[in-house]
């Protein structure tokens, strides 16, 4: 797991979104069972940046049908930037996953975003319908909020 | 105990590249070859509708179809075949005794009583009765150790009380209620009960004539018989009034524009073309349960539960509820600080299918006050093997969550 590690990049304005999913995509192809895609993303999810107790408002949940998510988003300097946490590790780690490939970026393209790599990990295809609802839902507030934001600062 | 499990086709998948371990059973069961079969010999051999067909097919389909009310009469314990009603499911039986009850049995500040561990589908039906009615909602709390609070019954029962309903066994715990002592309760204030067989039709013999219960309810695809169909059990007198919940052909006994009068029991109940491939294999899994016998039923059970439940035991983080003496063969479980979801799709990774979640009792678990949690519920078809494999995989994947 530790060879992961060096691939999360900080600074993620020097890269694209659509590099940073094939960074994703990569690292899952070689996780050739199931099992081991989700010890990947249960690490991922342990290591999620914990979110401050003040950013966990009702306001600020996404509800799926078992986990309950709290998204924060924030605009800085043309940027959209997200903190995530949810009270399921797997879920967190998805979670993780989406804030590597979309925070830090400009809003338009977050809004834009396809997405290919959720079905290009497999990983969709192990969700059950309400955890894939669930997942949608996510990624409908995390491209919302980006919105909201950016008309909010022009 | 292999052949049961080898007379269930599906119990023989592999899923993720694993063998299937069904645990899920309490939210449907998987179905014997004999049921499949039938199915298919209704729609190649006599498929055609009902009750009113001037050809053979149509006579031997029908034969069939009343021949499975003449074996429901029978497996659950009713009197008379006017006292079985073919439904879609429990939720559907529940919906006419509500829906008929508000209009001709229930008025304004009428009480209904039913319990904190009821599943949606017998809270919402009755939640909308009230509104229909005027009727009021009360409801029977749990004792720590889950059980109902039968005091509380008692003291919650009166000359209000006008309907008594509450789950037989719970999906959610496996708890079996003391339904004897709530319909002779019930009866002294002259309230009608409704029990909800969702869960108990499965695992022990019923006898609706000794529980002296006014209506019982159960799905026929928990009971190893196809989905989209159901048993509504009602007393022969309390069937003839109540009104029904469809109106369309074949509940009717005479109709115009002016007006139209219904047909009797069970008919009147049942509006349309009714479910007749799925109901004439639903008594092929009456058959089959009968034919596997309800001692060989506990038996194997009891056995299943009392190993599932020491080797739970033996996990220092798992807390079991619903962990009483009179229960039926299924775990309802948490293990501490780790989300049911998480340890739900691990064990899905293994090939082992559990529920996790609220199990459609939102106020149990606000009683709770938990989330939800996973449900291992078993069957007499599941063997000691499944049970241990079940539990190396559980260790395994626990320190994973952590």
């Amino acid at each position: 797991m530790k060879c992961f590690a060096k691939l999360f990049l900080n600074s993620a304005d020097m890269n694209t979104m659509e590099r940073i999913e094939e960074e994703i995509v990569s690292e899952f192809a070689i996780l050739d069972d199931p099992m081991y895609k989700y010890d990947y993303i249960i690490d991922l999810g342990k290591k999620l940046a914990p979110l401050p107790n003040q950013w966990k408002t009702d306001d600020n949940i996404v509800k799926g049908c078992q986990s309950t998510v709290w998204l924060h988003s924030e605009e800085r300097d043309g940027r959209i930037y997200f903190e995530a946490d949810s009270n399921t590790i797997i879920t967190k780690g998805i979670i993780a996953l989406l804030i590597r490939v979309l925070s830090a970026q400009p809003a338009g393209e977050i809004v834009a975003a396809p997405l290919t790599f959720i079905d290009r990990i497999g990983l969709r295809s192990h969700l059950s319908s309400q955890r894939s609802n669930g997942l949608n839902a996510m990624i409908s507030k995390m491209k919302n909020d980006a919105n909201n934001l950016s008309l909010h600062t022009k | 105990m292999k052949t049961l499990l080898n007379n269930f086709p599906l119990l023989n998948k592999k899923i993720n590249g694993k063998e299937l371990i069904y645990l899920d059973n309490a939210a449907t069961s998987q179905k014997p070859q004999v049921v499949l079969d039938k199915l298919i010999e209704y729609y190649t051999e006599y498929n055609s509708n009902v009750h009113r067909g001037a050809h053979y097919m149509a006579n031997k389909a029908t034969e069939a179809f009343e021949a499975v009310r003449a074996k429901a009469k029978v497996f659950l314990g009713a009197n008379a075949e006017k006292e079985i009603v073919f439904t879609s499911g429990t939720t559907h039986g529940i919906n006419i005794i509500s829906h008929g009850l508000a209009k001709i049995w229930l008025k304004a500040g009428d009480e209904i009583i039913l319990s904190t561990m009821e599943h949606h589908s017998n809270i919402v039906p009755w939640q909308m009765a009230a509104e229909d009615s005027g009727a009021i909602l009360k409801i029977i709390p749990l004792l720590e150790n889950q059980q109902l609070n039968m005091q509380a019954y008692e003291q919650l029962l009166n000359e209000k009380t006008k309907i008594v309903t509450v789950v037989y066994v719970s999906n959610a715990l496996g708890i079996i209620n003391p339904v004897r002592d709530i319909i002779h309760l019930a009866h002294q204030y002259g309230a009608l009960v409704v029990l909800d067989g969702a869960q108990s039709t499965a695992h022990f013999q019923i006898d609706v004539t000794a529980l002296d219960t006014d209506f019982y309810v159960c799905s026929g695809h928990k009971i190893l018989g196809p989905t989209g169909t159901g048993i509504l059990y009602g007393k022969e007198k309390l069937l003839s009034l109540l009104p029904p919940l469809f109106g369309g052909g074949e509940m009717i006994r005479e109709v115009s524009f002016a007006a139209t009068t219904y047909n009797d029991s069970p008919y009147k109940f049942e509006a349309g073309t009714p479910n007749i491939g799925d109901i004439i294999a639903l008594g092929t899994a009456l058959d089959y349960l009968s034919t596997v016998g309800w001692e060989t039923i506990s038996h194997i059970e009891n056995s299943l539960l009392s190993t599932a439940t020491e080797l739970m035991r033996e996990i220092d983080s798992a807390i079991l509820y619903g962990d009483v003496e009179d229960k039926v063969c299924l775990l309802s479980f948490n293990i501490d600080g780790i989300h049911p979801y998480d340890l739900g799709v691990l064990l899905d990774l293994e090939g082992i299918a559990i529920r996790t979640g609220h199990h459609c009792c939102q106020p149990l678990m606000h009683s709770l006050q938990i989330p939800g949690t996973c449900r291992a519920s078993l069957s007499f078809y599941n063997t000691l093997e499944e049970i241990f494999r079940f539990y190396e995989v559980l260790r395994k994947i626990i320190p994973k969550l952590r």
